[in-house]
């Protein structure tokens, strides 16, 4: 069955907020309703605990604070999870209680 | 390379390939898997059709001919890749025949044209690759045509079909007709798809060459085609109605040298009186559901302009009802413009010029040359020629093409003399 990562972007000041909390009762109840389809799932420390190692080009690495990419939306959490095809993963991702929504990314299959 | 077929053979097989490409190559998807080497597979069949024909006569049914030799060619194919294929993402439905035991008695092919559309429009896929996708798959056309009718390189268009094609088979969009639930939205998206193809060969002005002609006529060919397959269906007649009454005046807007005659001067004894008469049966049905789609508003809109005898007995109050309508549930700037101009020639072109210069503020109209054209022409019938001037200055330097340039140049021309 092909798997999906689902990633959850809101607003950063979402993010910072909800930090530290428990579960949301939403997210609770997604998860629950949708079991069968979750492989795996986290929610993230907001951006500003987020390093970037990037590829100098010459071998070696530049380490920066933040994020790989600035934006008003940031990458809340995420969940790895198996659906038949694109059409039930996005079903799956509607129901995501998401601040601003979510990215739907084929995971690749080894070939 | 096989001694060329008969003219009578070539003219059989490029008839099948107009009329049965969809058909054969939906069928033959179940069987290849993939779209790629479904395509592959329906090339084949097509190709051996030239010469298996030429030998023995062209078959009582050629789709059926075709979809037998594309599909066991399709499964050839299969076999033979069988032995180096990995876990690659497959395109199969499940729920049907296996690749090994595909049933070859062609009156027992399902029709799937409407999943290979339904493939096609997806929304996952960006609107100028379901475009290009239905106008490859469907219509069997070249990524050459494909790339000429939208004046792109055909590398360009490659790449494009290419990655559609790509994102199809890794994220896995399904080869199917979507859920009672999604179906409304999704037969939209099919539909604006097709009203695009057929608009970009419709608006195309007469410099643009035979390629963009050939895609109004595809998109006629596409919304008959679902029309057939989804014949309850209001939203598709209204499209079909759209597309035939607009088609309707094609011979009427070029005069003997190729240039643009305003419907205002059409002969309209040229005007294809067969299709305005199927359009405005299918219209009828697509007004009796409440409310009416947008294409059945735009194709009321085009019947008002087909019935009336000549361009002084236009029913302009009618048309700006119908324009309002419109605007209430799709206020975009192009409908807005249209409706000011309806109000123009329903009430006076004054009150029309006032809310065409109120457009004039929306930036998404700032580039669009049809309001400044509109500004001039309304601002010549009220015998302002010096601003008219100016407004088709304007528009002449945002024109897209040749054909409107000369068309706007003659208009300054008669303002001069």
């Amino acid at each position: 069955m092909p798997k999906y990562l689902l990633m959850i972007f809101q607003e950063e000041v979402a993010t910072r907020e909800e930090a530290g909390e428990t579960v949301s009762g939403d997210y609770q109840a997604f998860m629950q309703r949708r079991a069968g389809s979750l492989v795996n799932g986290a929610a993230l420390e907001p951006p500003e605990t987020a390093t970037s190692v990037r590829r100098d080009g010459s071998g070696g690495f530049s380490v920066t604070d933040g994020p790989f990419a600035e934006s008003k939306e940031t990458l809340g959490g995420f969940y790895l999870i198996e659906a038949a095809d694109l059409d039930e993963a996005l079903e799956i991702a509607k129901e995501v209680p998401a601040g601003s929504g979510v990215e739907v990314r084929p995971v690749r299959v080894a070939s | 390379m096989p001694p060329a077929a008969s003219p009578e053979v070539a003219a059989a097989v490029a008839d099948a390939h107009r009329r049965e490409w969809a058909f054969v190559l939906a069928a033959t998807v179940r069987v290849a898997g993939d779209i790629d080497s479904a395509e592959e597979a329906v090339q084949d069949a097509y190709a051996s059709a030239l010469s298996t024909w030429d030998e023995r006569g062209i078959p009582a049914n050629p789709g059926a001919w075709l979809t037998v030799a594309a599909r066991r060619r399709a499964l050839d194919l299969h076999r033979r890749a069988a032995t180096a294929r990995r876990a690659l993402p497959k395109l199969l439905d499940t729920s049907t025949d296996a690749p090994g035991g595909a049933d070859l008695d062609a009156e027992a092919f399902p029709d799937d044209r409407l999943r290979l559309i339904f493939t096609c429009c997806h929304p996952a896929l960006a609107l100028d690759a379901q475009v290009a996708l239905t106008l490859r798959l469907l219509c069997g056309l070249s990524t050459a045509d494909v790339a000429r009718a939208f004046l792109l390189s055909e590398a360009t268009m490659a790449a494009r079909i290419t990655r559609a094609k790509r994102k199809i088979a890794a994220a896995h969009i399904p080869f199917r007709v979507p859920a009672m639930s999604e179906l409304r939205d999704r037969v939209d998206g099919v539909l604006s798809v097709v009203f695009l193809v057929f608009t970009t060969g419709h608006d195309a002005p007469s410099g643009d060459g035979l390629m963009r002609r050939e895609l109004a006529d595809r998109g006629l060919d596409l919304a008959r085609m679902l029309r057939a397959l989804l014949p309850g269906d209001a939203d598709v007649a209204g499209l079909l109605a759209l597309v035939l009454l607009t088609g309707a005046r094609n011979a009427a807007r070029q005069d003997a040298h190729g240039e643009l005659v305003l419907m205002e001067h059409q002969d309209r004894s040229k005007w294809d009186r067969t299709a305005i008469v199927e359009g405005v049966g299918l219209l009828r049905e697509a007004l009796a559901s409440k409310p009416p789609g947008r294409f059945a508003l735009m194709a009321a809109i085009a019947a008002v302009h087909d019935e009336s005898g000549s361009w002084e007995e236009t029913d302009w109050p009618e048309i700006l009802g119908l324009y309002e309508l419109l605007a209430a549930a799709w206020p975009t700037p192009v409908v807005e413009l249209n409706r000011a101009i309806a109000l123009g020639f329903a009430i006076g072109f004054a009150e029309g010029l006032a809310v065409l210069d109120l457009l004039g503020a929306d930036p998404r109209l700032a580039r669009y040359p049809y309001l400044a054209a509109a500004r001039g022409d309304f601002l010549v019938r009220l015998g302002r020629s010096g601003a008219a001037r100016t407004a088709f200055d304007e528009a002449l330097i945002l024109a897209g093409n040749d054909a409107e340039r000369r068309f706007l140049q003659a208009r300054l021309a008669e303002l001069a003399g």
